[in-house]
């Protein structure tokens, strides 16, 4: 069916998650981390449909469960950005170092 | 080098291209629509690998929805944001070593694998498919899910809501 090989879609998927991962870390902009995580989503979606096709048990239900991933995704941004909006309505930022108001 | 392996090579290649502008560029904005294209590379790849339903979903959902919202976000907080480089360069250095060993080990265990040819036939009829699979086998978790869509909605409804609304 497919001439590119299984690994290919799984280095690529792994290029993208050290991609999210990394700017997940360093970012500082509250907006920027969130679009991180999307990416290292995405990275695990093109895994789940690459195993999908490519896998040891190859099947339909690999893309069934992204798109499972994705509608969680999707809430996961809603909830994100509602409470980003309410912390900037308190605080006035977006930088995710300045939230440590659990420290004191 | 068939037209497959081409249109491989050129979609990962935006792909990781969407991922490293974002990671360089300076305005948050011009961040957001550099994700938009390694979204819509990935919905090509999905192509290739015969998922085709699940392409357009995430077209509709990810470049459509989440960057919407997200910019949506970016125009509610700070118009002219802009992410200025950690002053923290050691940290940035320590987690950019963290993630190349967490690179080299997982290549490391998905360097030899192969699993078979791969699966037949399923680009054929791909949303009877997994309409099929979806409504026969999966149904609950389908169910638990717009409960989970309902929660989040009126959660973020609650939490976004402007304060002292209830004295009205």
């Amino acid at each position: 069916m497919t001439t590119i090989p299984l690994q290919a879609y799984l280095i690529l998927a792994l290029i993208l998650f050290c991609i999210g991962l990394f700017g997940a870390l360093t970012k500082r902009n509250t907006i920027i981390v969130l679009i991180c995580i999307e990416l290292m989503l995405n990275a695990v979606n093109l895994n789940l449909v690459a195993f999908s096709q490519l896998g040891n048990n190859p099947g339909i239900t690999g893309q069934v469960f992204s798109l499972f991933t994705i509608t969680i995704a999707a809430a996961e941004v809603a909830v994100g950005m509602a409470i980003l909006i309410a912390w900037y309505r308190h605080k006035n930022g977006v930088n995710v170092d300045e939230m440590d108001g659990l420290k004191d | 080098m068939n037209g497959e392996f081409i249109a491989f090579l050129i979609l990962s290649f935006t792909a990781i291209l969407g991922g490293i502008l974002m990671l360089n560029l300076k305005k948050v904005v011009h961040m957001l629509l550099s994700v938009v294209l390694t979204f819509v590379s990935l919905a090509g790849i999905y192509v290739l690998l015969s998922a085709e339903f699940v392409a357009v979903v995430q077209i509709l959902i990810y470049s459509g929805a989440v960057t919407i919202i997200l910019a949506f976000g970016i125009m509610l907080t700070k118009h002219t944001a802009r992410d200025e480089r950690t002053s923290n360069r050691l940290r940035a250095a320590l987690v950019g070593v963290g993630v190349l060993v967490f690179f080299f080990t997982v290549y490391g265990a998905i360097d030899n694998l192969f699993f078979g040819p791969g699966a037949e036939g399923l680009h054929v009829e791909n949303t009877q498919q997994i309409g099929e699979r979806i409504f026969a086998h999966y149904v609950i978790p389908f169910e638990l899910v717009s409960i989970v869509l309902l929660v989040a909605l009126m959660g973020a409804i609650v939490l976004a809501r402007k304060e002292g609304e209830e004295n009205k």
